[in-house]
């Protein structure tokens, strides 16, 4: 849900040579949140409870390719997205955290229209979320040295409906590809199987969507007659997450060059597409994988 | 510090009063003079008080008269309930504008101008970066009168900067204050029973303590310091931690649809809540402030530590209230204390020097050592050995000749009791003498 607004060059060393990394505040032990707002507490809660859930019993994900995911510096992950409420991205987070060896947080970026939602402007940034402003991607990547995950599709890929599930949407802009090469930080490819099945849509109510004010206002198994509630009525599909090896960006300025943008941004959306056929070629069931 | 003559505008705001006082206590600086339409509201040991508001053809004499090399304005209102909209706006951008107008051209004698600013520069949006450095613009133009003031205001100082390319020009941008001798709307929402939120919010805040920002305003003073900065304290809290540090419950009472509508009647109940507050409510703001620590400033409270600070003062606030006297500024006092011939300045009577004395003098030292410095760098190595060789050599023949002295004064008493004996002596002989002389006559 990387947002696709070409920014001002943000967040840049304003003095070149001097490393301003050196003059990050430091961290106040007595604090329960984080200067994103995130929160340990509700973090580690939710992720006992409901996390290990879906993720063990519900999903019951396998994982490959963890090793892909570097265990220092900053990356930037690019998946594919799918879901009324999608529920890719905390398995992803929940992933890393269960099957790395050394389990880091993930920034998860979301659209800028929580954060002015009621409700949602609490919960999103507690839970490791943040909006998706090239100035927040470039300090997560660059400054903190964290892991970062976009779903360049945004919003076109959980709009979607079920009878298009797994064909990748447009990749934005490029501007995933550009914070990555601004932040010299790699991109790593992640490729999600049954996150299509588990929240399926089948049809987008346009006047609902407008009465609420929501960001689209989806027909699912469960949603909206079980309320919204309904929305976190994920069928038990098999989830399969695939980590592909990370593409480096080691040199500076690569962000200039709007030719190669495109071009890697092209590439990271066929490696994805093609390894998500892969996966669905070697799928016996949709329920048990 | 190349600033030695400063100009203070706005000497009547708590950042004037507080400034000054701060900056007569260096001696290298030799003038402060405050400038504002009001009375100061400090006691100031120094400083010259000169009441003009911002017309600029007066200021430009205040300016060119005391070769003034540095200005520090601080005027800027950022909080729209100090007083009405139409008197910011005069306040904020025809000031502005008058000052500056004072302080450029060829011929001024001003080197560096220093702006303080706000964060509310970059107002509160939904779309904002989670932390706002200083090359960027807010997404959306300003909607509320003193977010439009702040940013016609340092569109000026952009343009004053660029018509004066030899002018430093600093703005400061600072974060939310708070502090136990400022007023401001946030300070008075979080001296309430219960903090007021939006049902639905819990805006990240960014704050800075009122100590940090005179220190920083100093701190632009003393160094070379053109362009933008931020200044916020390191942390940025929700608003749900900062009424937990204060130890007071959050309470959703404004609405989040038709907030506005919501704080117009809270307002009459003692709810101070700006236009400007309400967009802070709902999405908060945070800034980075690592340009300003790169250029060598160092904060001495995080924003946590802030509201720690203003708890403390919270608590003590209604038990001190109205025990110490506030200060009257009275024409007549200030200046008997600054002019008069009879009046002892600071240090011992007699051989004390006054603080104007002492800044004379160091000012004096400084130049000397300038013109040696010159000397010596004109100079080789060997020359300067020689010079320290000579220096020394000089100290030795001093410390003879106080030898001598002593000896010479030792010597000296020794005659002087040498003499006092031999005149003890004459009279004893003399005496001897009449008494012979009269045994004679009996016999």
């Amino acid at each position: 849900m990387i947002s696709t607004r070409e920014a001002e060059p943000a967040g840049q060393a304003l003095v070149p040579g001097d490393d301003m990394r050196r003059h990050l505040p430091g961290v106040e032990p007595e604090r329960r949140l984080t200067d994103w707002g995130r929160s340990e507490r509700v973090e580690g809660f939710l992720d006992r409870t409901a996390g290990d859930f879906l993720y063990h019993y519900w999903f019951r994900t396998e994982v490959e390719g963890i090793e892909n995911v570097p265990s220092t510096g900053g990356a930037l992950l690019v998946s594919n997205h799918a879901g009324a409420l999608p529920p890719d991205a905390p398995m992803i987070a929940k992933a890393i955290r269960e099957e790395h060896p050394h389990p880091r947080p993930v920034n998860i970026t979301v659209e800028h229209f929580f954060k002015g939602y009621p409700g949602f402007s609490m919960l999103i940034p507690r839970i490791g979320c943040v909006p998706a402003h090239p100035a927040n991607v470039q300090r997560l990547l660059y400054d903190e040295e964290q892991l970062v995950l976009v779903f360049p599709e945004g919003r076109k890929g959980t709009e979607k409906l079920y009878k298009d599930r797994y064909r990748l949407r447009r990749f934005g802009r490029g501007g995933f590809v550009q914070a990555a090469m601004r932040a010299r930080a790699p991109i790593v490819p992640v490729c999600v199987v049954g996150a299509e099945e588990a929240a399926p849509s089948f049809a987008q109510l346009r006047l609902m969507k407008r009465l609420t004010g929501l960001l689209y206002f989806p027909l699912t198994p469960t949603f909206p007659h079980f309320g919204l509630l309904g929305m976190l009525g994920f069928l038990p599909a098999k989830f399969k997450i695939r980590f592909l090896e990370p593409i480096p960006f080691d040199k500076e300025g690569l962000e200039h060059d709007k030719a190669l943008v495109q071009t890697v941004a092209n590439d990271v959306r066929a490696r994805i597409q093609e390894n998500l056929w892969d996966m669905l070629a070697k799928r016996k069931s949709i329920w048990f994988g | 510090m190349d600033s030695k003559r400063i100009l203070i505008t706005g000497l009547s705001t708590y950042w004037g009063g507080r400034l000054a006082q701060a900056l007569e206590r260096f001696g290298e600086v030799e003038a402060v003079i405050g400038v504002a339409a009001d009375e100061p509201q400090v006691e100031l040991e120094r400083t010259e008080y000169v009441k003009v508001g911002a017309q600029h053809a007066l200021l430009r004499r205040v300016v060119e008269a005391a070769e003034i090399d540095t200005v520090v304005d601080s005027r800027l209102v950022v909080d729209s309930v100090t007083t009405t909209p139409a008197k910011a706006h005069e306040n904020n951008v025809i000031g502005t504008m008058n000052i500056l107008a004072a302080c450029g051209g060829p011929d001024s004698p001003v080197r560096k101008v220093v702006f303080k600013s706000s964060t509310h520069y970059y107002g509160a949006q939904q779309d904002d970066p989670a932390f706002f450095d200083e090359t960027m613009s807010r997404p959306h133009p300003p909607r509320t009168p003193v977010e439009r003031d702040i940013v016609e205001a340092e569109a000026s100082l952009a343009e004053f900067a660029q018509a004066n390319p030899d002018v430093t020009v600093t703005v400061l941008r600072f974060a939310n204050v708070l502090g136990s001798g400022v007023r401001t709307s946030h300070i008075e929402l979080l001296s309430l029973p219960v903090v007021p939120t939006i049902l639905g919010f819990d805006p990240r805040y960014q704050f800075v303590h009122e100590d940090d920002v005179v220190h920083a305003l100093e701190h632009a003073v003393k160094h070379n310091l053109p362009g933008v900065y931020n200044v916020a304290a390191d942390g940025v809290l929700a608003l749900s931690e900062v009424a937990g540090l204060l130890g007071k419950p959050c309470v959703p009472l404004l609405p989040p649809w038709g907030t506005g509508l919501a704080a117009a009647a809270l307002r009459p109940l003692g709810a101070p809540i700006p236009p400007e507050m309400l967009a802070q409510l709902r999405f908060g703001r945070g800034v980075d402030n690592r340009r300003y620590k790169q250029a060598g400033f160092r904060y001495q409270y995080t924003s946590r530590e802030t509201v720690l600070k203003l708890a403390e003062h919270l608590r003590l606030d209604p038990v001190v209230r109205g025990a110490r006297e506030p200060y009257r500024y009275e024409r007549e006092v200030e200046e008997f204390l600054r002019w008069s011939p009879h009046v002892r300045r600071a240090g011992a009577p007699g051989g004390g020097l006054s603080r104007r004395q002492l800044a004379e003098l160091q000012r004096l030292l400084a130049g000397y050592r300038e013109t040696a410095g010159i000397e010596a760098e004109s100079s080789d190595g060997a020359q300067l050995a020689e010079a320290e060789q000579r220096a020394r050599e000089a100290e030795e023949h001093a410390r003879e000749a106080e030898a001598r002295a002593r000896e010479a004064e030792a010597s000296a008493r020794d005659a002087a009791a040498r003499a006092a004996r031999a005149e003890q002596r004459a009279e004893q002989t003399a005496e001897a003498l009449r008494a012979t002389q009269a045994d004679d006559r009996r016999e």
